[in-house]
């Protein structure tokens, strides 16, 4: 005899203790640390950290491990966390200009005040298979810096602040200092959205999905003629004005990657013509998020600079409702679960539109109609 | 003086400019119902411009634009809002583009593309509506076979019949149309002109046409308004116009010796 | 390492503040859909992140919660989110319809009548009944606000035109109270007359698009429809083949890999309540 199915709840344990069980591997392999993840994998915890909007190595390796390595599921459940946390107040806005330096480079100057610094990159790197890492590694110390380029004091401004200092780039807005912060994780985001918002959108956004985007401006889908004004790595001071004391205080120092963009430039009757920016910002080494973010950041001010909205990548709702990967993955994802109901609804209706529709093929051909029965 | 008598359509002092560009200036003219007015200049003249400060698509820089309402009120259409607009886009009003992909729904059979104005204001008998859009295919002359097919399957001709039943299905007083013929064979031109006259005056339709084909505007309009370098520079009754053209810049057109 | 706490049902008191708020505001305008600062919650997206989020704002210590996805208690996305329920707010769970006061769901409604101390919880993925119109939320804001619906018409009139009938058989758009089209969320339209002046409270999640909307108790609810081709509810015709129901929404089971099939009631509860009551349903030889 039949009976509607049960047992869900016990289905559901046991697949927690399969994947817990999976997640694990082989018992006899040692188990991965959190500092292995975050000092081996870092670039991982920097796209989690990133795309998670959660600024805690830590806690990121322990999301990537519990998520098997998935980094969207990664991201996930950085996410989940970060919406729990309580909200004290908002970080004064971080100077990258005071950035302390690791890497530093600029595709518009040849030199620079305060040079150009490859750092840690894969850049130029031959992507050949190393053997040599399949089992322990002992790379050799860094190279000390030239003594006399290593003065931290030595100023570092930033290509777009020279470019400004002429008057050949926009300048970059100016704070309003009274004027609210905007978080799109604690307001809905409406349409037409403002730069700031749009911007949090896209530092969150899925790395792949920009990259795309990006890089489609540059196959002629919303050209910008970009230039890489500047991409700089290091470490940045975050402060936090405490309305008690009346000053700021500083929280402590996290890494970041910014790249400023520099594009085509813009006139009008009353303005004179001056480059214009894209803007990226990312945590930890993200290079190709920021890259990507500051290519998209400058396609979607198209109707700021009354360009013609016709790319995908221009076209603010289309890229800012699809570049969330936590919202896309749910989305995606949720077809797995039961639709028996709408089904069933489908079917009957089918059912009856090919009745009907033998039926009227009968009318025209008894034959047919016995066949259909 | 009876209704009829006012203008349907009354601008006075319209201008647009865009920064230092200049779109038209100083346009002042009435249009009564059941007029014909062809606003006719070569490219860049200004005529366009003219046709979306009429039609409420752009704003003016100067001046303004007045209609006399279905309620028989003549109104500021600047003081309209945005409901009281579209709303009289539905109904009052109707816009022939030159592209119909611009104003048909290409992805909705022809009878869903006719009816959507009737049931836009209410209309809920699905009987009603395609009886409706049935009678109006039939009167810009489409086979009523091909009531259910997407107007991908039509030919150029046939869209723009197409979307002009769409526009007349609730029966405006007033049409825009913007280069209706433009794109279309000599001989599709001839028919479709042919058939735009025929309704005009059995509805008793006032029209704001822009054309850069003379003959367009010889055909269908009762009056003409000469554009150059966004202004008026000569009106009038379209035949006087065109048989005995006042402006030098008029006669060069007339003898068609400015390219269009 | 900062060790996670969690506040009863979960959500911080802030955040259920902000949801009441949107959902004070969704009652005051029946059908209309308030946009919510939607939080990221510990399940995925699609999964009934709004529902859920609607829930831990109303639910209170003495509250009965009920969970069915299809229709059913036992599958096992309610479960899930029941389990949610129980350990973030430890409040009383029930199968039973009648017993509980917030029943979240997914794609139906219950067979039995709801009554005036309920509220029935909808977990919503695509808030907008325009959207597969009109793609830009812009442009279908301004609709909405217009009350400019003539395009929801032409989509039931291609139905008609290339169907013979409204093809649409699921998420079913309604008018709400004259003023608003709403979407139901995907319950088969069987499910719309049960909507129309409803003595519970319905409140509506979507938590990914970040809308929540409502039907207030004792609301009108419309299906859209033609004079000369009104709405007709939908369901097989056949009784339960368990308790042998003729009234209750089916879902088709197959038998066999020979065409066999038989249809039990995608209600559980409803189904389980009338077989305690005695009530038989005759099962294909087969399996009997």
């Amino acid at each position: 005899m039949y009976v509607a199915v049960k047992g869900g709840e016990r289905a559901i344990e046991n697949a927690h203790r399969l994947l817990a069980h999976e997640r694990r591997g082989d018992a006899s392999v040692p188990e991965l640390s959190l500092k292995q993840i975050s000092e081996q994998l870092s670039l991982a915890v920097d796209r989690v950290m990133t795309e998670g909007s959660l600024y805690d190595r830590e806690l990121a390796a322990l999301a990537i491990k519990q998520a098997r390595g998935d980094l969207i599921e990664a991201i996930f459940l950085a996410r989940a966390f970060r919406a729990t946390l309580p909200r004290f107040g908002t970080s004064e806005p971080v100077e990258t200009g005071a950035m302390q330096v690791r890497r530093r480079i600029s595709a518009t100057f040849k030199d620079i005040p305060g040079g150009q610094i490859l750092g840690p990159t894969f850049d130029y790197t031959h992507r050949l298979l190393d053997p040599s890492l399949a089992g322990t590694s002992a790379p050799e110390a860094p190279a000390a810096a030239d003594s006399d380029a290593a003065t931290d004091a030595a100023p570092m401004p930033r290509v777009t602040d020279i470019l400004g200092h002429d008057g050949l780039i926009e300048p970059s807005p100016v704070a309003d200092e009274g004027a609210p912060v905007g978080d799109l994780t604690r307001e809905p985001l409406n349409f037409p959205a403002d730069r700031d918002l749009r911007l949090q959108n896209l530092a969150r956004g899925d790395e792949g999905f920009l990259l795309a985007l990006g890089y489609s401006t540059q196959r002629g889908y919303g050209r910008t003629h970009p230039f890489v004004g500047e991409i700089r790595l290091g470490e940045v001071e975050v402060e936090f004005l405490a309305e008690e004391v009346g000053f700021a205080v500083p929280l402590g120092r996290i890494t970041v990657t910014e790249c400023q963009m520099v594009n085509q430039f813009k006139g009008s009757a009353s303005e004179p013509p001056c480059f214009t920016r894209g803007y990226g910002l990312a945590f930890g080494q993200s290079e190709r998020k920021s890259m990507s973010m500051a290519l998209v950041d400058r396609a979607l001010r198209a109707r700021e600079f009354g360009d013609d909205v016709k790319a995908p990548a221009q076209d603010e709702e289309f890229v800012l409702s699809h570049s969330d990967n936590v919202q896309a993955t749910g989305f995606v994802e949720h077809l797995k679960l039961p639709h028996y109901v709408d089904f069933q609804s489908e079917l009957g209706l089918i059912r009856k539109l090919r009745r009907e529709f033998a039926e009227a093929q009968g009318e025209r051909d008894p034959q047919l109609q016995e066949a259909a029965e | 003086m009876s209704m009829m008598d006012q203008p349907l359509l009354m601008t006075e002092g319209l201008g647009k400019s865009y920064g230092r560009q200049l779109g038209c200036r100083d346009v002042s003219f009435n249009l009564y119902e059941g007029e014909v007015l062809a606003i006719v200049g070569e490219s860049g003249s200004g005529k366009s411009t003219l046709l979306q400060l009429l039609s409420t698509q752009m704003a003016p820089t100067a001046g303004r634009v007045c209609y006399r309402m279905r309620d028989g009120v003549t109104r500021d259409l600047a003081t309209l809002g945005e409901a009281e607009r579209r709303f009289l886009y539905r109904t009052d009003w109707g816009y022939v583009h030159q592209d119909p992909a611009m104003g048909l729904r290409m992805k909705v059979s022809a009878g869903a593309n006719v009816g959507e104005r009737l049931m836009a204001v209410g209309w809920e008998h699905y009987g009603r509506i395609r009886k409706s859009a049935q009678s109006w295919l039939e009167r810009v002359e489409i086979e009523v076979g091909r009531i259910d097919d997407s107007p991908h399957t039509y030919s150029g001709g046939m869209r723009q019949r197409l979307q002009i039943a769409r526009n007349l299905v609730t029966e405006p007083r007033l049409i825009f149309m913007d280069e209706p013929t433009g794109g279309l064979d000599v001989s599709v031109q001839a028919r479709l002109l042919d058939l735009l006259r025929n309704l005009v005056a059995e509805l008793g339709l006032a029209v704001v046409i822009v054309t850069h084909d003379l003959a367009v505007a010889r055909l269908l309009s009762h009056r003409i308004m000469v554009m150059k370098e966004g202004r008026v520079i000569e009106t009038g009754l379209t035949d006087q116009v065109l048989d005995d053209p006042r402006e030098p810049y008029t006669q060069l057109l007339v003898s068609s010796i400015l390219p269009a | 390492m900062n060790a996670p706490a969690y506040n009863f049902a979960y959500l911080d008191e802030q955040t259920k503040r902000m949801i009441r708020r949107a959902i004070l505001k969704a009652i005051a305008i029946p059908g209309y859909q308030v946009p919510f600062a939607s939080r990221e919650m510990p399940m995925p997206y699609g999964w009934g992140t709004g529902g859920v989020q609607v829930t831990a704002a109303i639910l209170g210590p003495d509250d009965t919660l009920k969970v069915i996805d299809q229709g059913s208690d036992d599958t096992t996305n309610a479960i899930s989110i029941r389990k949610f329920f129980e350990k973030t707010a430890g409040v009383a769970t029930t199968t039973t319809t009648s017993e509980a006061t917030v029943i979240q769901t997914r794609h139906r409604i219950p067979e039995a009548p709801l009554q005036e101390h309920q509220v029935l919880v909808y977990q919503v993925p695509i808030p907008e009944p325009l959207r597969f119109l009109e793609p830009r939320e812009t442009e279908t804001r301004r609709m909405h606000a217009l009350a400019e619906y003539g395009l929801m018409h032409v989509k039931l009139y291609e139905d008609i035109a290339h169907h013979g009938h409204i093809a649409t058989s699921y998420a079913y758009p309604v008018k709400v109270n004259a003023r608003y089209v709403m979407d139901p969320s995907p319950t088969p339209k069987f499910d719309n007359p049960k909507m129309d002046d409803c003595p519970a409270l319905q409140l509506f999640g979507a938590g990914r698009e970040k809308r929540i909307y409502a039907v207030p108790p004792h609301t009108t609810v419309v299906s859209l429809d033609f004079e000369d081709h009104p709405f007709e509810r939908y369901r097989h015709e056949a009784p339960c083949a368990l308790c042998g129901a003729t009234d209750s929404y089916l879902d088709e089971v197959v038998i066999d890999d020979r065409g066999g099939r038989m249809f039990v009631c995608s209600d559980t509860d409803h189904c389980e309540t009338r077989r305690a009551d005695g009530h038989r349903g005759v099962q294909p030889e087969a399996l009997a």
